[in-house]
Parts: C-alpha cells; structure tokens; sequence
C-alpha cells in the first residue's frame, strides 16, 4: 500500500471507466476499483441482447473508448478492448466500503475490511443502483445463497426460499414456482408493498398451496449443511418460534441501499433530506470535499454518454488542463436565437444576473438545466399557453415581459416582469394551466421541462422556497384577490402554511371545530359524511379548489369529513386570519357562502343517491383520484367483442395500450388496465432520457427517445405499460377483408425476436384524427373516458 | 355518460327512423297511382332507391367497424343508425313493393332482408341482455383466471388422487381428459361441461372403493362415504378423500362457471353468423332483383 496513485477511480461504470481509460492514454498512474468480477455491472445486468442506445442523439461523445448504439455484448465486449488496449489498471472485485481524507490530503480507500489504496484524487462513479441489501445475517454469503436472479427457468426440481416481500421477490417466487418447490419467507404480515398484480399473483399462489408462506418471520441464521440430501438450512424467528427450513438455494431480494449513505459517509454533502436530491459539484464536477470527483448517474447524468464524456472531462479537469465540456455546442446551438447572443458564457452570466431565482445555483446546475430548457423569443401578443392547457414546463422571464390573463371575462391582465417566473402552478399540482399567458415586448424566456424543474426544487434550497412562496401567494390571491387589497391578501399569505397528507389520511372530521382552510395544491381529496353508522362520499375535489370553509363561514363544525384520496399537499389558511379577510371583505363574503349554499345542495343530491358515493370510493380506490382522464367500461353494454383493444392496436403499431378484461369491477363499472394519465405520472419518474411527456391537452405519451430502460414499466403502480417492438407492415383493410391478405384489425403481434424494444403505452390517441379510438370503435356505448372531475356527475348518472 | 345503442344522441336516430316512416307512409297513402301501387310508379322507384341504398350503407358498417383511424363519428352512433333505419326498412320495403309477394327473385330479396332484420332484432336484444348476466356470472375474475384455476385444480387433484388410491386416481385423471369446455357452436350454446359427469364418476369410483367393504355403500352420500372410508383407512387417507372431494367439486362449479361465460358470449356473437352471411346474400339478391327489374323493362 506504499504506492499513491494520482487518481484512483471507484466503480467501472461508463464514467469510471472512461475516466480510468483517459488516464491510461495519458500515462498518469491510476486504479480503477470495481466491485463486481466484471467491467460496467450496471451494464453487464442488462437484459441479454438489449439493444441499448446512445441518447441524447446530438451530443458528441468525447471518450478513448468507443460508444454507439447496438446490442449490450457488443458494446460491453468493445469497451473490455479498449480497457486492454490501454492497459488501463484495474482490480475487479473490489468493493470500497470508505474513504478517508488524511491530514496530508491523500485518500484512503479501504476495500473490503482490511485493504487500503492510497490516492491524491478520487472519482466517484458507482452509479445510482446501488449496494445490494443482504440478509445480515450469519452465514448470508453461503455459497447456495444469492441476492439477484436472472433466469427463473434456469432452476428445476429445488426447495428455494425466496425472502423478500416487494415486487422483485414475487415475481421470483411465482417463476421458480413453476419447476421448483418455494418458500416465501416475509418480514410483515401481509405483502403491502408489492404492484397489485403481483399482489394477487402470490396470494394466489399461497391460497392454493402452491408457494410456502412464513408471514411476520425474519432470517436468524444460514447454516453450511455437509450432510443429508440439502446444502443448507435456514433458521427463521416466526410469530410461533423458531423454524428451520431446509432448501437447496436461497434468493433474497431485499432490494438495494442507495449509495447516499456511502456517499456521505464520505463527507459528500446532499442539499436535503429528498430521496431525488444529488450532491451538489462544482464545474469540474468536484464535490464539497476537494479532490473528490463525482460522475456519472451518481451526480444526477441518467445517461451512458454522458457519463463516459464526463469521465474523459473528469481526467482533464484534475490535471489541470482547460477544457470545453462536450455539451458546449448544445449550449451554443440554444443561446443563438437569444438577442446579442456572444459566447455561452456571457449567456449564462446574462441568465444568472437577470434571474434572482436562479441566482443560487452552482454554474453545474445551471449548464445542465440550460441544456434541458428552451430560450423562447415569442412575438408580441403571441400566447406562451392558454387556459386548460395541459402542459407542465416552467418559464423564466430573461428579458421584457408577459401579461397573465386573470379575468377571460374582462381580460382583465396582470404583468409579470423579466426576472420573475410562471408556470410553477401546473409544475406542482399537475393540473390544466389555470390562466392564459402572453408574449410582452421584447420577451426572452427560459421554458424548462418539468423533471428538470423539479431537480432544481430538490437540490437547490432556495428554489424550493422560493417557488413555494410564490405558489402561495398566487393560489391565494388567484382565489380571494379580486376582492380583497394587495395588503389583506398579504396578511393571509403571512399566515398560510403547507401541510403534506399521505393518501387516506384525515384533513378533518365531521363534527370537529373547524381550525382552517385548505387549497388543495398537490393530489385531491374526497368529502363524505357519516350517515346512519356507514361513510358516504359525497364529492371529489381535484387539486386548485378549497374545502373548510363552510364551517368558517358559518362558524360552527365540520359538516363533513375532508380524506386524501392520493398524497396529497394543502395550503393551510389559519381560520383567524381568514376571519379577518371576511370581516374586512363582505362582498367576498357572499360570494363564498353563494358558493357554500350550492355545495349544500351538492351534497343533498348527492345524500339522496348514497350509492354513487360507493363507485366514487370504488373509483377512487383504483387510482382514478390521480387520474386526469381514465377509461371506463360499463359491463352491462360491453359485449365483450374487444373491439376497443383491436382498435387500439390497429392505431398503434400492433399492441394495444389496454387490456379490457383485466381489472376490477363494481356496480357494472369496470376499470380495464390501461393508462390513467395520472396528474403526477410515476411513469415519468427515472426515465434516464426524459422520455415520457405531457402533451397539451393531457396525454401522457412516451417520445421515440425511450431507451428501452423498463422503468417506467416497474414504476407505473398500475402495470400499463410494455415494452414492445415495432411491428412489420401489413397490407390495408380491405385486402384483408376481400382476399385474407395478412393479419386482420389488430392481429398484427409484434416482433417478439426484436430486442430494439421501447415502452409503449396508451398516448390517448394523440396523433389519431377523432381522438380516442377504444372509445370510437365500441359499438355498444359501453366505453368511455371521463376525468374525475366528472366523478360525481357520472356516479350520480348511475345512480339516478 | 354511456350511452347505450338505444338512447344514444338523445334517440337521435330513432327520430330520423320515425320521420322517414311516417314520410314514406304519408306518401304512399297520399300517393294515387294508376292501377296499383307497385315498385314500377315514381313512388315505387323512390322507395326502392331509398331502400337500395339504406342496404348499401348498412353493409358498409361492416367497413367502417374496422376502420378504427378515421375521423367518421364513433361505431356507437354508426350502429344506433343502423338499427333504427335497418328497422324501418321493413317499412320501406313493403310501401316500395306494394305488399305484393310472389314466388320470384324479388321475393327472395325481401325475405333474406326480413331474416337479416329479425337476426338484428335478436342482436339487439342480446347486447342489451347479455353483457349484465355475463358480469354478474364471472363475479370479478376473468375466463382466464378460471381457466387457470381449473387447470391447477386438475394437477392438485391428480397429485392427490395418486396418494389414495389407483382406482381414483385412473377416474381423476379419466375426467380431466374429458373436460372439454366450448367446442363447437352448438356445445357452447348448450353450456356443456364435463365436469358434473366427473364428480359423479368419482362419487361412483369412491362408492365401489367402498363396495367391496359395504354392499350399499353405492346408495350413500357422499359425507357418509367419506365417513365411511375414515373408519376403513387411516386418517391422512380421509382427509385427502376429503379434499380432493372439495378439490373436484370446486372445479366443477368453476367449470359450470366457464361454460356459462362461454354460451353467454357465444349467444352474443352467434347470431351475427346469421346476419353477415345473409347480408351479403341479400346483396346478391338485390343486385338480381335491381338487374331484373331494368332488363325486363
Ligand atoms: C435496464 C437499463 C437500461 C438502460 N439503457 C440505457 C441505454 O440504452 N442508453 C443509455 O444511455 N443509458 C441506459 N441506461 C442508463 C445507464 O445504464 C446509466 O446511465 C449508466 O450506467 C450510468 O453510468 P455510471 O458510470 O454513472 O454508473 P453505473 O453504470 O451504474 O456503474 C457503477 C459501477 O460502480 C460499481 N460500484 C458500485 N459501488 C461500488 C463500490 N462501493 N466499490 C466499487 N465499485 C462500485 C458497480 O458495480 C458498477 O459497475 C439504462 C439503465 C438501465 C437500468
Ligand atoms: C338489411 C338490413 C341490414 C343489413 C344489410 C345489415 C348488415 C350488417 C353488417 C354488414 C354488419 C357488420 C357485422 C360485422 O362485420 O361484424 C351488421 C352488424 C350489426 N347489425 Fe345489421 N344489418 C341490417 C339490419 C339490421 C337491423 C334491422 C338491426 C337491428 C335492429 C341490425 C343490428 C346489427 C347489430 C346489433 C350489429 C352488430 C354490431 C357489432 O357488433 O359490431 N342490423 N349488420
Ligand atoms: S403509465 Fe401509469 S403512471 Fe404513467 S400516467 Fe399512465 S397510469 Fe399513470
Ligand atoms: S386512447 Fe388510444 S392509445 Fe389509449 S387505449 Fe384508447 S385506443 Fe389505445
Ligand atoms: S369495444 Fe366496447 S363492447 Fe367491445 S369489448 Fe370494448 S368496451 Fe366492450
């Protein structure tokens, strides 16, 4: 351990590699530390042949080892060339479990327990899959026991313990079911984490026998068997005492930790406590710790090529050398259009000065949120979006002005500055865009994608508070400010505060003192009274309305319970300061209890058909409380001809985004399994290339970018999406019709050889004329599409 | 929100179907031929115009069902259409020929096109049916899942059989090779399955087990077989009888199940093989008839 290596590289990955591989070519003494016994683990795990591909297309790659779309053996067997060819130094299986920064300022890297390395510079690239979380227990290394599983159907005729209750041990255990004798070993007393379908997949399977259940049951101990016909054994602390099983193989999946903690135990700052946070680096991509670097998925880049370019940057930066990063020409390509445009980085400085709330942010963070964002120059008058839009993005006002339409009525407008933002409104509640906004005189504006809007809120402190702050002010004095004077208004912001709500959780009960008001921000809520013993919903409120004041105005109890149908987040207006607003406003008084007196009478219609409450709690229990428009199929029309499924896949490449039959049903109302267009898409969440979009007027589609990654499939709590390739052509209609020619309306399955495979799902028809075509080729009426605003209406509509 | 064929458009349709019935009706009862009223006057040429095409455009729905990217309204309102102008095509039919009948090709036309009407009537009445009874009989699973399940039954079954006895086990497995839900139109129409025969084979199988032990074992029920055979065999052998008994009998309400899930889609479907294949030779008719017609004149 004499030897100090001037950069000591942890984790293989596109970035460490590349990294390792640049100072290779240049001569400078390295190591490159990798956990697993190959290069790029995250890589190597890709499924087998994967075609994997080199988004975003028109960034340069810039690495001594070559990169380009193709199958995952390809591109893994041309980067183990390039690893010999530059006889870059790497040691493989060697997992750092710390490092240190000595008083001298050189690293110690401990592998494993004992081995130490001894660095002047550390790049940190191990990605973002993290550690795999073993049992901890004795014995957890055995050599039967295993902690991934790639081919189930590798393993026949064995008693397996599979232990583990989320959705990768589920999926394990039903597929080894098959040709093996299963255990399922559970820490809790039910399978509460796992996708619904998974769900009645293994309590089926436990029903029947067919899969072993230990519930409430922890491992204690894994015991090395050398005689009798197992190889080991498994002892288990269950609600009845202790168990030993006996088995062949034991699989856990326990999912992994992310490599925060490591990373922190390095002395790596996060911004806060938000699982989306990333560190905070520099330019250079160094991080709070000088000499420590950090590339790669780790500092938020989801993609291949990035990383390998920020390793080859990486290298430069540490040597000392001056170079421009490779995403410099995007920059350029963007900051042309924009009004005495000179170089990217007066560009930059420009957007910094003019923007106080990107004032904060490190010159990193802004690079990378201007390569994700649009510097639009709209005409004059020209609207940036309309009322009831759909779209999410955010803008920032560079230079001139914009004027924001509050009243549609009187077009009456208000002006919004150069410095100032919009667009925070629909960022954060997901719903339509509630005014329309237009184009000032001179008017240079940032618009930046939502998922990159919402790193920044998460990395970045003063951003959040800054956002929030405003988002208060503007949901306050959208709702009450036509009444009340800038100071009143003011006043109340002063005394609002946001509260989180998990889903199912209480606002308020009926019959409580009624303490405040909630602007519904984020997730909606349902409102039910307690009527002879049994909970009746009554109504649905989306996101951007109120609930509570009946009881301030009329200043007595809760008339009804207030439950978050979703997670929701609510504006807190004390009931005090809001008392004041009225006293101080009457004629917003009347036109608040004018809105309470038809509420009443809501609810009363609402009462009288009690069992329309029951399909909204049924609807809302299937997620249609997140939903913005969501297929419906009433059973007692729908006569099963699948007209809509083959309808689906005719205008969609072969594969039909939805599945009739499956899903559940209630009162003759059934939800197929088929996209909900939810206002918050958990779809949208890690897709390496941004991939999934909101188009205007809501649909949440999927853009040809889509790296074929599957995460959105595993995040999708509703299991609608595929991965799918492309079909072949096939001859039109009436070919078929009149001579039999190919497949007939939506027979045309796809190539399941295909490995070029993206995600498909439902884009509600955005591209067909006629909009959407499960509903248009129901013969029967029995499909359609509704947005739960329309909830109440429709559950009365059955329940006349 | 969902509207049925029936009530879709608020009956749009039913009101075009009503105006062009009472218009024809008005016209042909105003309408004073010379001799008598014919498909050879105006008004005859008229309705039979009206008529042809109605036909024309009614076929075409076969078309346009399966053209799912056009922009041409939705396949509800396209068949609420279709019904009420198809109905009122007897009408126009009979104002068009005058109530005259006769052994011809002209006949021929009218009477495929009232067996297609009256397939369309029962279509009707199936899709308005069905579908509710079809829900309420799958009580929230799929065909598929049953199919499963009767599918993991049988092998359960089977395993458990073979612990108990040869004999049983040769009936279990007798049986589910012999399960065949569907098959043909007519075997999913009547709902057919197997399975209440295979119970009762195995109650028979059980009872001759028994047999060569109690004479009349054949005459008891099955919870006293059960019984009995406790106090011939050991517990364990019991309990099994006992649960592949359960076993077989869940299936075979299973069965019963799928059976009935695939006659109701069957009664759902089954008529359009009537209506399609009539239609079309209605529409060789109707060529002939309208052919006919010209060169005799
Ligand atoms: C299924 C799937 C498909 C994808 N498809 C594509 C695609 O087609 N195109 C694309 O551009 N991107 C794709 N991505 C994203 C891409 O894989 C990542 O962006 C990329 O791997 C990130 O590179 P990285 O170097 O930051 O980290 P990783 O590739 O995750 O590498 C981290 C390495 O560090 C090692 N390591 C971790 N901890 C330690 C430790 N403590 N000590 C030593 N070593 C350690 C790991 O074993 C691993 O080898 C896909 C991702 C997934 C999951
Ligand atoms: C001469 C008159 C008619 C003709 C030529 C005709 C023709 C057709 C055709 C070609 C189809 C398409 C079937 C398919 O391709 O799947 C069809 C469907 C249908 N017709 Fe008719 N039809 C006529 C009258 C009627 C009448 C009077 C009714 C009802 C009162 C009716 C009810 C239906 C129904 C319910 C369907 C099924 C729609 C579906 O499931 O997609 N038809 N008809
Ligand atoms: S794919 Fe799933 S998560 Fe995404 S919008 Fe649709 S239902 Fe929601
Ligand atoms: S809206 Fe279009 S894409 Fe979505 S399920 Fe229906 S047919 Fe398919
Ligand atoms: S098209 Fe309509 S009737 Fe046919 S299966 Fe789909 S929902 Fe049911």
């Amino acid at each position: 351990m004499s030897e100090v290596f001037e950069i000591a590289v942890i984790g293989s990955g596109p970035g460490g590699m590349s990294a390792a591989a640049r100072a290779a070519e240049l001569k400078v003494s390295h190591i490159l530390l990798e956990a697993s016994p190959q290069l790029s683990n995250t890589i190597f795990r890709y499924q087998k042949g994967k075609h994997v591909m080199a988004e975003p297309e028109a960034l340069p790659l810039r690495a001594p080892v070559p990169f380009e779309a193709g199958t995952r053996e390809a591109i893994l067997d041309a980067w183990d060339q390039g690893m010999t060819r530059l006889g870059v130094n790497i040691r493989y299986g060697a997992e750092v479990s710390a490092i240190k920064k000595r008083d001298d300022g050189v690293f110690e890297i401990s592998i494993g327990r004992s081995e130490k390395v001894l660095a002047k510079n550390v790049v940190l690239g191990i990605g973002l899959q993290g550690n795999i979380r073993k049992m901890g227990v004795p014995g957890e290394d055995a050599p039967f026991v295993q902690y991934q599983l790639d081919d189930p159907d590798e393993y026949e005729a064995e008693t397996i313990i599979v232990v583990g209750a989320g959705d990768a041990a589920i999926e394990n255990a039903v597929a080894l079911a098959k040709q093996n004798q299963v255990i399922i070993v559970n820490r809790r007393d039910e399978f509460a984490r796992a996708k619904e379908g998974n769900l009645r997949a293994i309590s089926k399977a436990i029903e029947d026998g067919v899969i072993e259940c230990y519930y409430g049951s922890a491992p204690e101990r894994v015991d090395k068997l050398s005689v009798g016909r197992k190889p080991g054994r498994l002892i288990l602390n269950t609600p009845k005492g202790r168990a030993q099983v006996l088995c062949d193989r034991i699989i856990a999946r326990l999912g992994a930790n992310p490599p925060r903690s490591f990373v922190e135990a390095c002395g790596v700052v996060f911004p806060n406590a938000d699982p989306a946070s990333v560190p905070a680096i520099s330019e250079k991509y160094e991080s709070n710790v000088p000499g420590l670097y950090i590339v790669g998925a780790l500092g938020g880049y989801p993609l291949i090529k990035q990383a390998m370019n920020q390793g080859y940057e990486v290298v430069e930066y540490i040597l000392g050398n001056i170079v421009e990063p490779a995403d410099e020409p995007l920059l350029r390509a963007k900051f042309e259009t924009m009004p005495g445009f000179r170089s990217v980085s007066s560009a930059l400085e420009l957007v910094q000065k003019s923007v106080p709330l990107l004032a904060t942010i490190t010159p990193l963070q802004l690079r990378e949120f201007m390569i994700d964002s649009a510097i639009r120059t709209p005409k004059a008058g020209e609207p940036i979006f309309k009322r009831n839009d759909y779209t999410n993005s955010f803008y920032c006002i560079v230079s001139g002005h914009v004027e924001i339409v509050v009243d549609e009525a009187s077009d009456k407008r208000i002006r919004l500055e150069a410095g100032e933002f919009f667009g925070e409104m629909s960022l954060i509640s997901g719903r339509r865009r509630s005014a329309t906004v237009h184009a000032g005189q001179g008017c240079v504006l940032i618009e930046t994608p939502r998922r990159s809007m919402q790193k920044l809120i998460n990395s970045v402190d003063g951003v959040k508070k800054l956002v929030d702050r405003t988002f208060i002010e503007r949901a306050i004095r959208g709702r009450f400010g036509d009444e009340a004077t800038p100071a009143q208004i003011r006043e109340v912001v002063a005394s609002a505060s946001l509260q989180k709500f998990k889903a199912g959780e209480v606002l308020f009960r009926e019959g409580d003192e009624g303490d405040a008001l909630h602007l519904v921000r984020v997730g909606s809520l349902t409102i039910s009274r307690n009527l002879g013993g049994r909970e009746v919903v009554l109504s649905y409120v989306p996101a951007g309305n109120y609930v509570g004041e009946m009881a301030i105005i009329g200043g007595g109890k809760r008339s009804a319970t207030a439950k978050a149908a979703i997670a929701t987040e609510t504006i807190r207006v004390d009931r005090d300061a809001f008392r004041k607003l009225l006293e101080q406003n009457p004629l917003l008084r009347a036109r608040l209890a004018q809105e309470v007196k038809q509420r009443t009478a809501e609810n009363i219609t609402m009462q009288a058909a009690a069992s329309g409450g029951d399909i909204i709690s049924f609807l809302v229990g299937q997620g249609v409380g997140e939903a913005t428009d969501v297929l419906l199929i009433d059973e007692s029309l729908c006569v099963r001809c699948d007209n809509c499924e083959k309808a689906c896949a005719e205008t969609h490449g072969g594969t039909s985004r939805l599945d009739r039959e499956a899903g559940p049903t209630f009162a003759d109302v059934h939800v197929p399994t088929s996209c909900r267009h939810c206002e918050h898409p958990h779809c949208m969440k890690d897709c390496p290339p941004d991939a999934i979009r909101r188009a205007p007027n809501g649909e949440v589609y999927i853009a040809d970018n889509c790296i074929g990654c599957g995460n959105c499939e595993r995040n999708c709590p509703y299991g609608v999406i595929h991965m799918a390739a492309k079909p072949k052509q096939k001859p039109g209609l009436l070919q078929w019709l009149l001579f039999g020619a190919g497949p007939g309306p939506g027979e045309s399955p796809y190539d399941p050889d295909s490995n070029q495979k993206k995600a498909v799902k439902c884009d509600m028809c955005k591209d067909v004329k006629g909009g959407p075509a499960c509903v248009r080729a129901c013969p029967t009426g029995a499909a359609i599409r509704i947005s739960p605003e329309q909830l109440p209406e429709y559950a009365y509509a059955r329940n006349p | 929100m969902h509207e049925s064929i029936l009530d879709y458009g608020r009956y749009r349709y039913l009101w075009v179907a009503l105006i062009l019935s009472i218009g024809s009706l008005v016209a042909y009862l105003w309408h004073d031929p010379i001799g008598v009223p014919n498909g050879g006057t105006w008004l005859g040429y008229t309705l039979g115009t009206i008529g042809a095409l109605l036909i024309l455009w009614l076929l075409w729905f076969g078309v346009r069902k399966r053209r799912y990217s056009g922009a041409s309204g939705s396949a509800r309102g396209w068949l609420s259409a279709h019904v009420y102008l198809g109905s009122t095509l007897i009408l126009i039919a009979f104002l068009h020929s005058g109530f005259q009948v006769g052994w011809n090709i002209h006949t021929l036309a009218l009477a495929l096109m009232l067996l297609v009407i009256f397939s369309g009537f029962f279509g009707v009445y199936a899709y308005l049916r069905y579908p509710s009874l079809m829900t309420r009989n799958r009580a929230n699973t799929t065909r598929d899942a049953m199919l499963e399940e009767i599918r993991e039954l049988d092998q359960q079954a089977l395993a458990l059989a073979d612990k108990i006895d040869r004999n049983i086990h040769d009936v279990v497995l007798r049986s589910i090779q012999q399960t065949r839900l569907g098959g043909g139109i007519l075997a999913q129409l009547r709902a057919r399955d197997d399975s209440a025969q295979a119970l009762a084979s195995l109650r028979k199988a059980v009872s001759t087990a028994g047999a060569s032990a109690k004479a009349d074992a054949g005459s008891q029920t099955m919870v006293m077989m059960v019984d009995f055979l406790a106090n011939q065999a050991s517990d364990a052998q019991s309990d099994n009888l006992r649960r592949l008994i359960d076993m077989v009998s869940r299936k075979s309400a299973l069965a019963t199940r799928v059976a009935r899930d695939i006659q109701l889609q069957a009664l759902m479907e089954v008529w359009l093989y009537l209506h399609v294949p009539l239609s079309l030779g209605l529409l060789g008719a109707l060529t002939a008839h309208v052919l006919s017609v010209f060169f005799y004149w």
